[in-house]
């Protein structure tokens, strides 16, 4: 995969949470993520048609979205529900976007699907193409979440 | 010099995610509007438009059954609303798409993510320039 791709959602994931949610994140090293096993509770994943075309998806811990979410609407969450999971799905909506618009800026033409959104411990991540997966961890005061990337080969 | 706006108009939110719908209403009270309603998608707004007297309409664009720009269009070509301002919330931040935009007839357009003084920005900037229109 073309490492070009993985700064603009990282950067669009800063940037998401910092003005929507007024959450400042922490990214950690990127790495090589071999399996579908989601690394959190609850999951958003967005199809990206191009060429080349991929998937990005969001997994966040409990802790971690309850506190992103009553920060972003400001009302107080203590589980996760529906309200969370809409939220997931628009959060992932806004980054793929914003990664998107910077992709686009740099030549490539992408459109993206309505969000899908996965929960409960243990639950797979179906990537749109067999290509490797892309995993940066983010860490924020509430706990950690992940954002994966994957696009189809040779891009 | 800031437009003088009614905070009493109807405004309908248009989102098929509640979150953002939530959001906007939340800025929407902050800048003191109170008559709000809300649609989840295109065809349940334009519904809702052709029954009641809507004021200022502030629609997502990427939505499924009718998108924001299908709507635009609609409510453009609708009697009794095609002169209803319109603000567009979009991820669609590209040159091509705004362009796609301001030719259906937007009013504006806020590019997500955003924050409350730019929706308040751009809401300012429609009254102001229908004001002198």
């Amino acid at each position: 995969m073309n490492v070009e791709f993985i700064n603009p959602f990282l950067t669009a994931t800063i940037g998401v949470l910092k003005t929507m949610a007024f959450t400042e994140v922490q990214p950690g090293k990127p790495f090589l993520k071999k399996d579908k096993i989601s690394r959190g509770d609850v999951s958003g994943i967005v199809g990206i048609t191009g060429p080349p075309n991929g998937s990005m998806s969001l997994t966040f811990s409990s802790g971690c979205i309850i506190a992103i979410v009553s920060n972003m609407l400001g009302e107080s969450f203590k589980e996760v529900n529906d309200d969370i999971k809409d939220a997931v799905g628009e959060l992932s909506n806004m980054i793929s976007g914003t990664a998107r618009n910077d992709l686009g800026n740099k030549g490539y033409s992408f459109k993206t699907s309505i969000p899908a959104v996965v929960a409960g411990p243990g639950h797979e991540i179906m990537h749109m193409c067999k290509a490797p997966t892309i995993a940066i961890p983010f860490s924020t005061q509430a706990g950690n979440f992940v954002v994966e990337i994957s696009f189809e080969n040779g891009a | 010099m800031k437009p003088e706006i009614n905070l009493n108009m109807k405004i309908l939110i248009v989102d098929d995610f509640a979150t953002m719908r939530k959001i906007v209403r939340n800025i929407l009270k902050q800048i003191g509007f109170t008559n709000i309603v809300e649609a989840d998608d295109g065809a349940n707004a334009l519904s809702i438009i052709k029954q009641e007297k809507i004021d200022f309409v502030v629609t997502d664009w990427n939505m499924p059954n009718m998108t924001g720009l299908e709507l635009l269009k609609n409510i453009r070509a609708t009697e009794k609303a095609k002169n209803t301002p319109v603000l567009m919330v979009t991820a669609e931040g590209l040159a091509e798409n705004v362009v796609d935009a301001v030719k259906a007839g937007v009013d504006n357009y806020v590019v997500k993510p955003f924050t409350a003084e730019t929706v308040q920005e751009k809401i300012e900037q429609i009254f102001a320039k229908r004001a002198n229109a």
